[in-house]
C-alpha cells in the first residue's frame, strides 16, 4: 500500500528525520495561506498522488509569491497528473503541499527495501541522487553503495557510519547521515514498511541534511497489526476496479487488452494470459478468484471483469484444487443470468468434480464453448474475439 | 525413496482442529499420509480424525515421533508456529498459509539459522500448495488423484500450474517422484536451488520440472545451481511474459522490481545454462516427454 509524500514526510519526521516545514491544502485558497502561514519568500507547490516523476509531469513548482502559490496549486486540483509512472488516464489531485524552498546544495539518494536475494532489509545509497533510481543504476551504476541489516541487530551505528563516509560526508554530516538512517530503518521496521526512499536527501547551504521528497510504500500483509497506517490509505489513487475486487477476495490487475480472464491460482492466471498472447490475443486483466471459490464468488468475478467495456470476450480457466468444477460451473449460469451476459464465454474446467461441471454447462443449453486444454481455451478465445463485431 | 515425504514419514498438523485443517487432515489420511497427531494449543486432550491433539509441537513430537508437520495456521500466528516446529525437532514443515508479513519470515529465516545443520529444520512454503509423493503421502491442499507415480521431480511456485504440469505429463503417461510448491510469496522457506539439490540427489528422480514466475532471483539463482551441480535434465516454464513491470500479479513476490525479474530474462538465463525451457504453458508435459525420451534414447 502506498502512501503520499506528505504522510511519508510526517511519519519520517517523527522518527526523528529532518524534513522542510510545510503544510497541506485542499483548495487554491488554502494553498496560498499556507505559504503566508509558513513566511518566507519562496515555496515549493508539490502535487499530491501516489505516483513518483511528479516533477517532470509538471505537479511540481517552484513559487516566489503566496499569488503564486495559490494560481499554480488552481491548475492543479481537480485535474489529473499523467507521470511517466501512472498509466495514460493519470491520477486525481486532490491534495497539494506547500513547503518551505530549501538551498540546495547537493542531492543524495536513500533507499530502504526488501532483498530477495539476502532476505533482509537492505539500504541502497548514493551520492548522486535526484533522479530515478532506474535510471541511476543505469547511468551511474558505480555510485550505488548498499548494505543488508541483520534483523537479530538491527541497523548497527558503524554500519550506518560506514555509509555516510561512503558517500563522502563530513564533519556534522556523519552524525546528521547515522541519525536519518536509524530513523528510516526504525520508521521500516516498526511500521511494517516494504519500501521508504528519500529522493532527494539534500544537502543545504548550511551543510544540513534534509529529506526533500519522500516515498513510503507498507506491506498489506501486516495492515492488520498497523490500524494507524491503514488509516492514510487513499481510494481516489487506487484503480477503483482493483480495489472492490480486491473488497471481494478477489486479486484483479487491470490491463490494456480486451479478452477478459477468471482463473484460479496466481501462477495459472499469468500463464493462461500469455497462452493468449501467444494465441495472438491481448488479456484484459489479470484475475486470481482463489481457493474454494463460490457461485457467488465467480458470479462478482464476472461482474468485475465486465467492468472493463474493452471486454469483449470472457475466459474462464479453473484447475480445481480445493476449487469445486461443480460450483464454478454454478457460478458461470448465475452470471448469465444475474449480470444479463452477452458476451462469448470460452470455459476450461480441470481438476476436482470436472465431469459434474461440464455436465451442468452442457445441460445449461447457453452458448458456452467448454475446452478441455489450455492451448484450446485460448485458441477458442481469441477466435471468439476476433469473430465478435465490436473487436472490429 | 522420493523426497521430504514417503508412506513412513509421521506427520503432525498445526491447526487440524480448524475446518480447513481438518478436511485436508481427513484427505491427507485416505491418500495413505500417516498422520499421527494435531496441535491446537488449549485444545489438547481432544482428538480429532482419531487423532490426538496436543497443546504444544513438543508434546506431539514427544508423544509420537513425529519429523513433519503441516501448518495451516493464520497469518498472525504462523511465524510463530513455524518457530515452534523448529525448536521442537521437527525436519520438515510446510506451511500453506498465506499473507504472513514480509518481516515475520525474514525473523523466522533469521531463526532457522541457530541450528547447526543435521538439526535445522527444513521449511517449504508459505502460501504455496504444499508436497506429494504420489502413491506414498502428502503435505498439503493439491488434489492428490491427478498425479501418477513416477520418476519426475516438479518445483514450481504456483499450486495450479503446478497441478496443470503434473496432469500434461499424466496425459503423456509421465509420473511424478516429489512434486514440491515453495509458495509465491517474496521470502520462503526453501528456494528452487535447495530443491534442486534434493531431486539430484534422489536416486528415485530422473528429470526435473521447474516452474518459476516473475519477480525475485530465485530462478537465477537456481540456473547457476544446475550450471555447476545438476547432472539430470531439468526443463522450465517461467509464467509472466504477458505481466507488466511494477504490477504484483496476485503473489506477493509476482512482480518486477529490479534488472533480470521479467520472465524473458528469467528465460534467457535458464537456457542460457542448458535448461530446456517451454515455449508456452501448454506444453509443459510435451516438453519434458522430449527431453526425457531423447535421453533416454541417445
Amino acid at each position: 500500500m502506498d502512501i503520499h509524500e506528505y504522510q511519508a514526510k510526517e511519519i519520517l519526521a517523527s522518527f526523528g528525520v529532518p524534513v522542510p516545514r510545510g503544510g497541506l491544502a485542499y483548495s487554491p485558497e488554502q494553498a496560498g495561506y499556507r505559504a503566508r502561514e509558513l513566511g518566507g519568500n519562496a515555496w515549493v507547490v508539490k502535487a499530491q498522488i501516489h505516483s513518483g516523476g511528479r516533477g517532470e509531469a509538471g505537479g511540481v513548482k517552484l513559487c516566489r509569491t503566496d499569488e503564486e502559490v495559490r494560481d499554480y496549486a488552481a491548475t492543479l486540483f481537480g485535474h489529473k497528473l499523467v507521470t511517466k509512472q501512472t498509466d495514460a488516464n493519470g491520477k486525481d489531485v486532490y491534495r497539494v503541499w506547500v513547503e518551505t524552498a530549501s538551498d540546495i546544495q547537493q542531492e543524495l539518494y536513500l533507499g530502504f527495501v526488501l532483498d530477495r536475494k539476502s532476505e533482509r532489509i537492505m539500504i541502497v545509497a548514493s551520492a548522486h541522487g535526484g533522479m530515478e533510481i532506474e535510471d541511476l543504476a543505469d547511468e551511474d551504476p558505480d555510485s550505488l553503495r548498499r548494505m543488508v541489516i541483520d534483523p537479530a541487530v538491527g541497523l548497527a551505528e558503524y554500519q550506518a557510519r560506514e555509509l555516510a563516509f561512503s558517500l563522502g560526508l563530513k564533519d556534522g554530516q556523519i552524525a546528521q547521515m547515522v541519525n536519518v538512517l536509524g530513523a528510516c530503518y526504525r520508521a521500516y521496521r516498526d511500521l511494517d514498511a516494504m519500501m521508504v526512499e528519500i529522493n532527494p536527501l539534500v544537502i543545504t547551504g548550511t551543510g544540513d541534511l534534509v529529506a526533500l521528497d519522500a516515498k513510503m510504500s507498507f506491506d498489506t500483509n501486516a495492515l492488520y497489526r498497523r490500524p494507524n497506517v491503514a488509516a492514510l490509505r487513499d481510494p481516489s489513487q487506487e484503480d477503483p476496479r482493483e480495489a472492490t475486487a480486491a473488497d471481494n477476495g478477489l486479486a484483479y490487475v487491470g490491463l490494456d487488452g480486451d479478452i477478459g480472464c477468471i482463473i484460479n491460482g496466481a501462477g495459472l492466471a499469468m500463464a493462461t494470459m500469455d497462452m493468449i498472447k501467444l494465441a495472438g490475443g491481448e488479456p484484459a486483466n489479470f484475475l486470481d478468484i482463489g481457493g474454494g471459490a463460490s457461485p457467488d464468488r465467480v458470479c462478482t468475478a464476472f461482474r468485475t471483469v465486465l467492468s472493463d467495456s474493452n471486454v469483449s470476450v470472457i475466459l474462464v480457466n479453473i484447475f480445481a484444487g480445493i476449487n469445486r468444477c461443480d460450483w464454478i460451473a454454478k457460478g458461470v449460469i448465475q452470471a448469465y443470468r444475474e449480470v444479463g451476459l452477452t458476451l462469448p464465454v470460452v470455459v476450461r474446467l480441470a481438476g476436482t468434480n470436472v465431469e459434474e461441471g461440464r455436465q451442468i454447462l452442457r445441460d445449461s443449453g447457453l452458448p458456452i464453448t467448454a475446452t478441455d486444454t489450455l492451448a484450446e481455451a485460448a485458441e477458442a478465445a481469441v477466435s471468439a474475439r476476433d469473430a465478435t463485431p465490436a473487436a472490429a | 525413496m522420493a523426497i521430504l515425504i514417503d508412506g513412513t514419514t509421521k506427520v503432525v498438523v498445526q491447526g487440524m482442529s480448524g475446518r480447513i485443517g481438518q478436511f485436508h487432515a481427513q484427505e491427507m489420511i485416505e491418500a495413505g499420509t500417516k498422520v499421527v497427531a494435531g496441535v491446537t494449543p488449549g485444545k489438547g486432550g481432544t482428538s480429532v480424525l482419531n487423532r490426538p491433539i496436543f497443546n504444544t509441537v513438543r508434546e506431539a513430537v514427544d508423544a509420537t515421533g513425529a519429523e513433519a508437520s503441516l501448518l495451516f495456521v493464520p497469518p498472525p500466528f504462523a511465524a510463530d508456529a513455524m518457530m515452534e516446529a523448529a525448536d521442537a525437532g521437527i525436519k520438515t514443515a510446510v506451511c500453506v498459509t498465506d499473507g504472513i508479513p514480509a518481516q515475520d519470515m525474514m525473523r523466522v529465516k533469521r531463526f532457522l539459522r541457530r541450528y547447526p545443520r543435521d538439526r535445522k529444520m527444513r521449511l517449504i512454503g508459505p502460501n504455496c500448495a504444499g508436497i506429494i509423493s504420489p502413491g506414498k503421502g502428502f503435505m498439503g491442499i493439491m488434489p492428490p488423484h491427478i498425479y501418477t507415480p513416477g520418476r519426475v521431480g516438479i518445483i514450481g511456485r504456483s499450486g495450479t500450474l503446478g497441478y496443470e504440469a503434473a496432469s500434461q505429463m499424466s496425459e503423456l503417461g509421465i509420473g511424478v517422484s516429489t512434486s514440491v510448491g515453495i509458495g509465491g510469496d517474496p521470502i520462503n522457506g526453501s528456494s528452487f536451488r535447495d530443491i534442486l539439490e534434493l531431486f539430484e540427489a534422489d536416486p528415485e528422480t530422473d528429470a526435473i520440472m521447474m516452474i518459476g514466475e516473475i519477480g525475485g532471483p530465485q530462478e537465477a539463482e537456481a540456473a547457476a545451481y544446475v550450471r555447476d551441480h545438476v547432472s539430470k535434465p531439468v526443463v522450465a516454464y517461467i509464467a509472466g511474459l504477458s505481466a507488466p513491470k511494477g504490477r504484483k500479479m496476485g503473489h506477493a513476490g509476482a512482480i518486477i522490481s529490479a534488472f533480470g525479474e521479467s520472465a524473458q530474462e528469467k528465460v534467457e538465463l535458464l537456457s542460457a545454462v542448458g535448461i530446456t525451457v517451454a515455449p508456452n504453458p501448454s506444453s509443459m508435459g510435451a516438453t519434458m516427454a522430449q527431453v526425457i525420451g531423447g535421453k533416454k534414447a541417445a
